[in-house]
């Protein structure tokens, strides 16, 4: 062990490092955007949990949400890549070094809209992935037009309302076969940090749809993704605790008011239950769940949804354990014999 | 008077009849004999009930394009075989199924009824299965007829049925039965006639899709993301099959490679630029429908400059058309695809020894100038039998190109950029994730040389300018053309692709029947090496073959080269679905010539 510092000792996570270093650029999105908040978030996330940003790859789609993986995590690599194709660049950089962690950051247009085909099949395949969708109802950086997950009724800033039903990508992706699902509210600190840290903890595709309101072109009266409306309508879920499997569990909960979810890495995350016989592990439950809240003109915020064994799509792909991006020419090219033999079989 | 190892034969069936496995038990006996052959499947997009013609060519000179005329007609589908028959040439032979009473349309032909029916009934105890066993029965008349050795017919239904002993005694005795009925029913043998040569030697059958998926394993492709689509989807399956076989792990029997079925063409696409961009050898493989939506994210990959390696195997547009027939349709779509300035490298296999070879090279180049890079095949390359000699195991080690390791990094330090042109040639240094090398954030072409976001006009044409750079940097890396030149040639000709066998068929013609010599210039990639340009200023006129309307090789040129040049040059052109052939291009340049 090293002499103690003579200062008082900068705080620092488990590997080491210090909040700072897993900071990135500094934020163009407008003041106030919920998807600031969103980033600090995943920031706090990945430091407490003591994660190597160089091990660590962030991902976008376009759109304001899809900028924001520059601000977050300088350490990693990022790729803010096509319109909705987010999903896609994401399975393919897993499927080159499935090693890495992968954090994809998309919007609701991004992925309710020009994306829901690739959405629906990363779901499909159980990427493993934090999808996290920062979903505000509108297209921010075309000027304010309705996304898929705007609901009925709301009014947009030049007073158009809008006439169809929204999108649950929640329910969606439950439906689709995502092994971790959760809706969040950018200004809910607590809960959004828990679940993004049970989300690095899980292995699979996450699906995290978090409410976050665009100060700009939704944040007005007859919006229903206006900060105040959403804090409003915002029915929790009951306590989300987070804790990691190299912390101690401190955790005090009366029996039969939590479920204890043990993870797939041996972390544990407790839902405190909302009722009696809520299991977060049965599918229907959470749609019924998601339905009824919605119905309610409410939207619930939580773990809806966890699978924490499912197999995940790069492990069902049986691939060698180094990353194929690493792999030599020994190891991808057949020798000479093999060819000779597919020759003989052609003559 | 007899005509021997110099004809065609066609045999007419109805789709999902089965007789794919007796028009190749009759392509490859011909081979087994020595004899050059090739074999074409004209076939229409639909899974059983439509007419298919499948056509084999014997030449004992060797030419293995399509030869427009049919000697030999094999009648099987009622639908198709009174046109079939109208459209002979005389003097040709029709063996047909005897109650379509065929010789009552000409007497100017040689016919061979056959009662199919009745022979298949004594051969094939079982109904339901008559119908796929009927076919060999025309092996066995042909066997007779041709002289073709019976015993080769038999070792080649081994090659493909050896596996299966039900269907392989069931259909060999339809093979005997045939052969016994022409033997005892037709007084001789017919005019045409295959003899014994020696010239297929060495030589193997094989599509070029299944070659260029041997290609990719060898070339060590690791991710490969693919959507189903005629006339591409064979190479990828074909590959899969090869991959599962040769490229596992012998210590832990895990995959040196990932495959995913994609959902479409742009998550195929998608997922090669995120494996490019995480350091593998990602391809996809496709046709022209799935390249227009491959079209915004090979922007993207020109742009970001992420290595990707995409196989067009051509067909005719559009999408909703017709997906069985042959063309070189996409040549300028591919070189410029995408919006905004694109240029791609395009590579050109002129037969399946370069879908193969091409391959394997597709991967450096693209790792080299870190860009994807077109492989233009096409139906006829793809899909139908060539002959071809063996295949060359790969000389070179992988060459990954300029990717940072550690003593890379020490080197270039703070210096390093990821657009930044640090040794020249326009290529810059690229670093992968999980490896010791700086991170960077990668977009399209919002960004300075530092990979630092910018907007600046000068940024943006200073890496437009690189960019430009760097596909001059492509000609050095890229195949050069093969190049013929003869002595007093004022003629030239370029062709590529597909086009490249019925191009060299009609030189021979030309020079032959015509007296007109000619030089010839194949291209096998794009960019366009200084090789055009000197050939082009050798000839007096050069014409650029291709099987396009709008001469889309040509309009590449105009592009690139003089305009001194681009007077010299004109177009012969081949559109209609089918396979060029030689006969084509000779009367295309013969009528250019003025004779």
């Amino acid at each position: 062990m090293s002499d103690a510092p003579s200062t008082p000792a900068k705080k620092v996570n488990r590997l080491g490092l210090d909040l700072a270093s897993y900071r990135g650029s500094k934020t163009t999105l407008c003041a106030g955007c919920g998807h600031n908040a969103i980033t600090e978030r995943i920031i706090d996330a990945f430091y407490e949990m003591g994660i190597d940003a160089k091990k660590v790859l962030k991902l976008s789609g376009i759109g304001c949400s899809s900028k924001s993986p520059a601000y977050f995590l300088n350490q990693a690599h990022g790729f803010n890549s096509v319109h909705g194709r987010m999903p896609s660049v994401a399975t393919g950089a897993m499927l080159a070094n499935a090693s890495m962690m992968a954090i994809g950051v998309s919007g609701d247009g991004d992925t309710g809209a020009i994306g829901a085909g690739q959405f629906m099949h990363l779901m499909r395949r159980n990427l493993p992935i934090i999808y996290i969708v920062e979903d505000n109802g509108c297209y921010g950086l075309t000027k304010g037009q309705f996304s898929p997950t705007a609901d009925q009724g709301s009014k947009a800033k030049n007073g158009v309302v809008n006439e169809l039903p929204p999108l649950d990508l929640c329910a969606l992706a439950i439906e689709l076969g995502a092994s971790f699902v959760a809706r969040s509210f950018s200004g809910d600190k607590k809960q959004l940090l828990s679940i993004l840290k049970a989300a690095i903890a899980h292995k699979g595709t996450c699906l995290i749809d978090v409410i976050s309101p665009c100060v700009t072109f939704n944040d007005h009266e007859g919006s229903t993704k206006s900060y105040a409306y959403v804090k409003d309508h915002d029915e929790v879920l009951g306590e989300v605790t987070f804790v990691p499997y190299f912390e101690d569990i401190n955790v005090e909960y009366e029996a039969g008011s939590t479920t204890n979810v043990k993870m797939h890495d041996g972390s544990h995350l407790y839902l405190r239950k909302i009722a009696e016989d809520y299991n977060p592990s049965d599918k229907m439950a959470a749609i019924h769940l998601l339905h009824d809240t919605a119905r309610r003109g409410e939207f619930a915020t939580g773990v809806f949804y966890i699978e924490p064994d499912k197999e995940d799509f790069t492990t069902s792909l049986n691939m060698v354990d180094t990353p194929l991006a690493f792999l030599t020419t020994e190891q991808v090219r057949p020798p000479k014999a093999v060819l000779d033999q597919l020759m003989d079989g052609l003559k | 008077m007899s005509v021997v190892n110099d004809f065609t034969i066609q045999v007419a069936t109805v789709n999902g009849s089965g007789s794919q496995t007796a028009n190749l038990v009759l392509l490859r006996s011909i081979f087994q004999m020595g004899v050059p052959v090739s074999g074409k499947n004209l076939f229409p997009s639909n899974i059983a009930g439509l007419p298919t013609w499948f056509t084999i060519r014997a030449n004992h000179r060797g030419y293995i394009a399509r030869k427009k005329e049919i000697d030999l007609l094999v009648a099987m589908n009622p639908e198709t075989a009174k046109e079939d028959v109208l459209s002979l040439e005389p003097g040709r032979t029709v063996v047909y199924d005897e109650p379509l009473k065929l010789n009552a349309l000409r007497d100017d032909l040689k016919f061979y009824p056959v009662p199919f029916d009745k022979i298949v009934a004594e051969v094939c105890p079982d109904a339901k299965l008559r119908r796929l066993v009927k076919n060999m029965i025309y092996d066995g008349v042909l066997a007779r007829l041709l002289s073709i050795d019976l015993a080769e017919m038999e070792k080649a239904l081994g090659k493909q049925l050896g596996k299966k002993p039900k269907a392989m005694e069931l259909n060999g005795n339809a093979l005997k039965a045939g052969f016994k009925y022409a033997s005892e029913n037709f007084e001789a043998t017919d005019a045409y006639k295959i003899e014994r040569l020696n010239k297929t030697a060495g030589q193997i059958l094989v599509e070029g899709n299944a070659a260029a998926a041997m290609g990719c394993m060898f070339g060590g492709a690791t991710v490969v993301a693919w959507y189903p689509i005629t006339p591409s989807s064979s190479l990828p399956e074909s590959l899969i099959g090869y991959l599962r076989k040769y490229r596992m792990d012998k210590q832990t029997g895990k995959a040196t490679f990932a495959v995913v079925q994609a959902e479409d063409e742009i998550a195929a696409i998608g997922m090669v630029l995120g494996a490019g961009w995480a350091g593998a050898r990602a391809m996809t493989s496709t046709s022209g429908p799935g390249i227009s939506l491959m079209s915004e994210f090979a922007g993207l990959s020109y742009y970001a400059e992420i290595p990707g390696v995409i196989f067009n195997v051509q067909r005719v547009g559009p999408s909703t058309g017709l997906p069985t027939r042959t063309a070189q349709g996409d040549i300028l779509f591919a070189a410029l695809n995408s919006h905004g300035d694109t240029r791609h490298p395009l590579l050109l296999p002129g037969s399946v020894e370069e879908c193969f070879s091409m391959a394997i090279d597709s991967f450096d180049l693209s790792e080299r100038l870190q860009t994807l890079v077109y492989v233009m095949s096409d139906l006829d390359l793809g899909m139908n039998t060539w002959m071809s000699p063996t295949f060359t195991y790969p000389d070179k080690p992988i060459d990954r190109g300029k990717v940072l390791d550690e003593a890379k990094v020490r080197e270039l330090g703070a210096s390093w950029g990821r657009y930044k042109d640090v040794d020249g040639d326009a290529v810059p240094w690229r670093s992968l994730p999980d490896t010791k090398a700086p991170s960077f954030f990668t977009r399209g072409s919002g960004h300075n040389a530092m990979a630092v976001y910018s907007e600046r006009p000068d940024d943006y044409q200073n890496n437009l300018d690189r960019l430009a750079r760097k596909f001059v940097t492509a000609k050095s890396m890229v195949p050069a053309p093969v190049v013929n030149l003869r002595n007093g040639a004022k003629i030239g000709i370029v062709a590529y692709g597909s086009s490249s066998f019925a191009t060299e068929e009609s030189r021979d013609q030309l020079r032959e029947q015509h007296g007109i010599e000619t030089s010839y210039l194949r291209l096998r990639a794009y960019p366009f090496t200084a090789d055009l340009d000197d050939f082009i200023r050798r000839h007096e006129r050069v014409y650029v073959v291709e099987q396009n309307r709008d001469a889309q090789m040509l309009g590449l040129m105009k592009m690139d080269l003089d305009a001194s040049l681009i007077t010299k040059l004109s177009s012969v052109l081949h559109y209609n679905g089918l396979p060029i052939d030689a006969r084509s291009i000779t009367d295309g340049i013969l009528a250019k010539e003025g004779k």
